[in-house]
């Protein structure tokens, strides 16, 4: 109830706001939702949100493991740290934008050139967290399963990797607000579909009520994704802890 | 199947890089079905030890034979518990061929049956250390290390957790090491006793008690003490056994 509240709170304050900076500003909400349904209609928004979808789907793919396998390795092996630490903090400093940019000159504008250059965004963030977190990992539990002569795989799946997820859980959280911000400037600067793209044509012919439904649908779709996937598996992950947070 | 220790010495760097030795000189060799205890004051390096023996620890001057293949139940000073894994989960992680009867058999004894789908967050100490000991158990091992299993329990629960490893003991047989500091314990459940020294630990002395653990009268456990205390506080050249 609260919740629904605050979003009719946000609803009125959208309305009073056109009311005040005019239809050419801000579209009122009907106008905005007639967009939507225009664009539902044609197809064209479900291609477009279905194109940067896939992309965000396989750049966190990418980012996420090779990232755990990084800094799992940088975590456990000294030499990997040592060895690895100055490229991490070069690209953890490096703009968003300078990779993108670099990758469609290197590599055209090509679909490979944006999948990588989103990922290349996210990855130093995902090798921190899980450095952090095979460095925290328990060494008496360790002792445990070689002493009870645990195969490798079992000992990696019931003893490191629930260790492992909450920092997994954390760097797929915030990887995924992460990557939800750089594949629209992917799109716009060099992809001919996606919603960065469209939003970057709405932007081009002043056209705001489709630029809204865009950025909007858009919205829906990540707080689902939330809502769906990342709460549950969060909730299933801690589910042995007793309950107090 | 024999177990021979021959630890020469080892010793520990702490952080401000000085060393420590924490064994001097520690022999002894036990055969399957022995209850081996090593008794000692706190911090006489036992617990570097059971490490050492059990492979954890390879770097310490000496010789170590285990039986080759022996699989090793060890049952840690803290139970070392996965958290996020169930009682049974924890069990059977450890003991995949375990079949269902004698599991169930298993947590009977350690009174555990109720506790099977709880979580160790939800245990008291006393419970951990149970599970921890049926996942010791249930590896069906050849060499059963136990680390101080009845340390910081009440003395009522220590005692009926005593006779519960006793039953277990008797119930299989395999090289036993138990370690602790509590001479009672150690009387009531070893068949051989070795007695260390303060750190750096050497051997002192070693005992057998001959009568069979339910057997053992009070008085006869009362003398064995005495004999014992008088050693670890008197005569510490004398190393034969009675």
């Amino acid at each position: 109830m609260p919740r629904l509240l605050s979003f009719a709170a946000l609803l009125a304050s959208w309305w009073i706001g056109s009311l005040l900076a005019g239809d050419a500003k801000l579209p009122p909400p009907p106008a905005v939702l007639s967009a939507m349904i225009a664009e539902a209609r044609s197809g064209d928004l479900f291609f477009h949100l279905g194109m940067t979808l896939a992309r965000v789907a396989l750049a966190f793919t990418l980012a996420m493991s090779l990232g755990a396998a990084i800094g799992y390795l940088m975590g456990r092996v000294r030499l990997a740290d040592r060895l690895g630490d100055p490229w991490l903090i070069l690209l953890l400093n490096l703009p968003a934008l300078v990779v993108i940019v670099l990758a469609y000159i290197w590599a055209g504008l090509t679909e490979v050139a944006a999948i990588a250059a989103i990922a290349i965004n996210k990855l130093p963030t995902a090798v921190v967290t899980l450095r952090e977190g095979a460095r925290a990992l328990d060494a008496a539990l360790d002792e445990m399963a070689t002493v009870f002569a645990l195969p490798r795989w079992k000992k990696f799946r019931h003893v490191i990797l629930p260790q492992l997820s909450p920092y997994i859980a954390a760097a797929a959280r915030s990887g995924l607000s992460l990557v939800w911000k750089i594949v629209l400037v992917a799109e716009l600067l060099g992809r001919p579909n996606g919603v960065g793209f469209e939003i970057g044509v709405a932007f081009q012919l002043f056209d705001i009520p489709r630029l809204l439904a865009y950025s909007l649908s858009f919205a829906v779709v990540v707080l689902l994704i939330e809502a769906v996937l990342v709460q549950p598996f969060e909730a299933r992950l801690s589910r042995w802890r007793p309950r107090a947070a | 199947m024999r177990l021979e220790v021959d630890i020469t010495g080892k010793t520990f760097r702490n952080a401000a890089g000085e060393t420590h030795d924490v064994i001097a000189g520690v022999t002894f060799a036990l055969d399957a079905g022995e209850v081996g205890v090593l008794v000692g004051p706190s911090g006489c390096g036992k617990s570097t030890m059971l490490r050492i023996l059990a492979g954890l620890d390879p770097d310490f001057h000496g010789r170590v034979s285990r039986p080759a293949n022996a699989r090793v139940g060890f049952v840690f000073q803290e139970p070392r518990l996965l958290p996020w894994r169930s009682v049974e989960e924890n069990v059977r992680l450890v003991a995949p061929r375990a079949d269902a009867a004698k599991l169930a058999a298993l947590f009977e004894v350690l009174e555990l049956s109720a506790h099977r789908n709880h979580f160790p967050g939800e245990l008291s100490l006393g419970l951990a250390r149970r599970v921890a000991l049926a996942r010791a158990f249930a590896v069906e091992p050849d060499l059963l290390i136990l680390d101080e299993p009845l340390a910081s329990l009440d003395a009522a629960l220590a005692g009926r957790l005593r006779d519960q490893i006793a039953v277990l003991m008797d119930n299989r047989s395999m090289i036993t090491l138990l370690v602790t500091h509590d001479v009672d314990d150690a009387v009531r459940l070893g068949d051989r006793l070795f007695l260390l020294s303060p750190r750096p630990a050497r051997n002192l002395a070693e005992l057998r008690i001959a009568a069979p653990r339910n057997k053992r009268g009070d008085a006869e456990i009362a003398a064995i003490k005495l004999d014992i205390m008088r050693r670890i506080n008197g005569d510490d050249t004398k190393l034969d056994a009675s």
